[in-house]
């Protein structure tokens, strides 16, 4: 494949970012905004290019069937030793493949979106500009040939990420909320930068090929390194998923995602649900054969996962915010894509079921990915509509946005896995993967995804049903303009057959092609179970009744609990506030004021002090000056010449 | 005669007077420079030349002298050295 058309990925989306950075401020709103969007519709077309190319092109495929990892480009940027290389490159292979049709459609989607929803909006060519960063950023990262070109590339995510998320800058609530979410991730990124030095120590390598094709190696590498009874690769490979946590918001360092629900609603759709937040699962899934070997590491990204699961899907079922249900739910699903990484193997390199976790996850990111943006868009059309995030706002909403009404509930039945929309494939493949790895885990899965079908139609009813719209100030909601409903539409056309694809042929473990097989069993138990969940969320919400609020009397502590997300909020402030600032920050601002000031403070007032008592010695008595001035020669004078003589 | 320029400059009062000390010791260095360098080095020109450049600086540094005292005679109306301690702090 030639160089152009993949380099012109990647340099479009930059350009635009600096020339409507630029120039944006001398042009018009819509001039802006339409050509953000020219330039997204040609990355887009390229990425659509070089991904369909790459997955049926037989030259890239070996004689056994084996998708080849190729490498377009790799220029080398800075060198420390002969080994340790850092390079900037673009890595073709079936999950960069992937990702680049994943963020370019949804990135380009959103772009038409915004057209609508930030219309009159202050700001709006910086806006576009940003987004542009961001795609950049975030195809940088997916074709990275090197781990330390995805640390970069991943810092940019987060610094476009805290732009977006604060681009209603007079809002004091979305200024804390950039600052939380690039302070937890950048906290998380400690633990990435620390693995990856651990690793790249090691190996002699960043390159991601030469670390995954020969994982043996790697542990060869690590023989006999070990630091408090673990093997200094699990340590590694741990901190690098920290780093990922970091991002993709798992337990405990989930605190900034809901937050960041304060930026505009498309941002949310394209970065905090489809895009960025899949960056950790993402990083995971380029080094898996790594995390096949460790079990320790693997282990630890499902306890991890299935427990940040079950605990974002209980706190997405009392939540009022739609966008933070929304958030919960994503944190959810992205808990699944990692459970599903780490059921993919036993540990000692034996992979489980033809991989089949592996397989599953990148599916239900690619599924997730369209169903998530197209609910996030949708709950950005009725914001349009009621101006409030509250479903409280809402209620009824049926009768005056059909087109919403109906993308909203395709997204609903996919995300809670109804046959035949995508999640229920995706889905099923993971509860498969599951159950082969634990039945114990397979079960709290299972049970995860039935709440999953719970608040996805808790929050559908009372948006579309439960009582009459309450009209205020008759002021009638309307449906969304033109630009935001292409993309509702286009999305919920994916969402709904997408699930037929026969991913296997693209994207396997060990990149041969895998025929998926639904497991009758577990589809039609998960599929029984979700209709369940909808048919309690379909009792209690569809009419206004009273039972939610007899339910919520039944367990009061478990619903405060859940509303207030556990109280992890405030754990974080109680810890940073109370122990950090008091116990570390005030003893150092103390320090700092009193001694390090105080000693160069002392040094002037010495000085002055000096000063002051010398300056009567300038009488301004020219003549006393000469006195002196000779007499100080003559002395210096007799000095010389005794000198001489002795 | 670099004593009496100097005696000069230290006793008198009047900076007209300090003035001409100064180009007395200035003459006295001058004199110094040519006959030195005739004794010590007959074939050389360098303490002529030396004197000849001192001399050009001196009568410019007695222009600016002179100008400053005409200012000084403006504002105080008296040229008197000790009298001059306005500017310390």
């Amino acid at each position: 494949m030639s160089i152009v058309i993949p380099l012109l990925i990647l340099v479009l989306p930059l350009f635009m970012f600096l020339f409507l950075g630029l120039a944006g401020c001398k042009m018009s709103h819509k001039l802006a905004g339409w050509l953000g969007c020219l330039g997204m519709g040609t990355t887009t077309v390229l990425a659509y290019i070089t991904a369909l190319t790459y997955y049926y092109n037989p030259e890239f495929t070996s004689a056994a069937g084996e998708r080849l990892q190729v490498v377009i480009f790799n220029q080398t940027w800075l060198q420390f030793t002969d080994y340790l290389v850092i390079k900037l490159g673009f890595l073709l292979d079936p999950i960069s493949a992937l990702l680049l049709i994943v963020i370019t459609t949804i990135s380009f989607m959103v772009h038409i979106y915004s057209l609508g929803y930030m219309e009159g909006e202050k700001g709006f060519q910086r806006y576009y500009a940003f987004l542009a960063l961001f795609t950049f950023s975030m195809l940088g990262l997916v074709v990275a040939t090197n781990i330390f070109q995805m640390y970069i590339f991943w810092e940019l995510v987060g610094a476009s990420s805290y732009l977006l998320i604060g681009f209603y800058y007079t809002k004091h609530s979305a200024v804390s909320a950039s600052k939380k979410a690039f302070i937890v991730t950048r906290f998380a990124d400690l633990g990435f930068l620390l693995g990856i030095l651990i690793l790249s120590y090691y190996t002699q390598t960043f390159n991601f090929i030469d670390m995954t094709n020969n994982p043996g190696g790697v542990l060869m590498c690590f023989e006999g390194a070990t630091f408090m009874g673990c093997s200094l690769l699990t340590w590694a490979l741990i901190l690098i998923f920290v780093g990922g946590m970091g991002k993709s918001a798992m337990m405990p360092l989930h605190i900034w995602l809901p937050d960041a629900m304060e930026g505009p609603t498309p941002v949310s759709a394209l970065i905090h649900a489809a895009t960025m937040v899949v960056a950790g699962v993402y990083l995971v899934a380029r080094m898996f054969p790594l995390y096949a070997l460790e079990w320790n590491a693997s282990t630890f990204i499902v306890v991890v996962g299935a427990i940040t699961a079950f605990y974002a899907a209980m706190v997405a079922c009392t939540q009022i915010d739609i966008k933070r249900i929304l958030a919960f739910s994503t944190i959810s699903q992205i808990a699944f894509m990692m459970v599903s990484l780490g059921v993919a193997s036993e540990g000692e390199g034996i992979i489980l079921h033809h991989g089949v976790g592996y397989m599953a996850s990148m599916f239900h990111l690619f599924t997730h990915a369209m169903f998530k943006a197209l609910l996030f868009l949708c709950a950005g059309a009725l914001i349009h509509a009621v101006h409030s995030n509250d479903y409280t706002h809402m209620h009824g909403m049926w009768r005056y946005m059909p087109v919403t009404h109906i993308t909203c509930l395709i997204g609903c039945l996919a995300i809670a896995g109804i046959w035949p929309f995508s999640g229920f494939f995706s889905k099923d493949e993971i509860l498969a993967a599951c159950y082969s790895w634990s039945p114990m885990v397979g079960a709290w899965m299972s049970m995860v995804a039935a709440l999953t079908a719970f608040y996805m139609f808790r929050m559908y009813f009372l948006i579309f049903w439960w009582k009459e719209h309450p009209i205020h100030h008759g002021h009638v909601p309307h449906e969304a303009p033109l630009p935001m409903r292409i993309p509702l539409i286009f999305l919920a056309a994916v969402s709904c057959c997408c699930g037929f694809l026969h991913f296997g042929h693209f994207v396997s473990w060990n990149r041969m092609p895998y025929d998926i097989h639904i497991e009758l069993g577990i589809a039609l138990s998960s599929v029984g179970i979700a209709l369940c969940a909808i048919f309690i969320a379909w009792k209690m919400y569809f009419k206004e009744n009273d039972l939610p609020v007899k339910m919520k009397n039944m367990l009061p502590r478990l619903w405060d609990w859940c509303y207030h997300r556990f109280y992890w909020d405030e754990l974080y402030m109680f810890v940073t506030h109370k122990i950090i600032f008091n116990g570390i920050c005030r003893p150092i601002a103390w320090f700092d004021r009193h001694i390090i000031d105080g000693t160069m403070n002392g040094f002037a007032i010495v000085t002055n002090k000096c000063s002051y008592a010398i300056r009567g010695l300038q009488s301004g008595q020219v003549q006393m000056y000469v006195w002196i001035y000779l007499i100080g020669a003559l002395i210096l004078g007799a000095i010389g010449v005794l000198f001489l003589l002795g | 005669m670099f004593c009496c320029g100097v005696y000069g400059f230290i006793t008198r009062k009047n900076m007209i007077a300090i003035l001409i000390s100064l180009e007395l010791m200035l003459n006295a260095v001058d004199i110094n420079f040519a006959l030195f360098n005739r004794y010590l080095y007959p074939g050389h020109m360098e303490g002529m030349f030396f004197t000849l450049f001192a001399i050009a600086i001196a009568a410019a540094e007695t222009a600016l002298a002179i100008a400053i005292i005409i200012n000084i005679f403006r504002v105080t109306r008296n040229v008197d050295v000790q009298g001059l301690d306005k500017m310390k702090l």
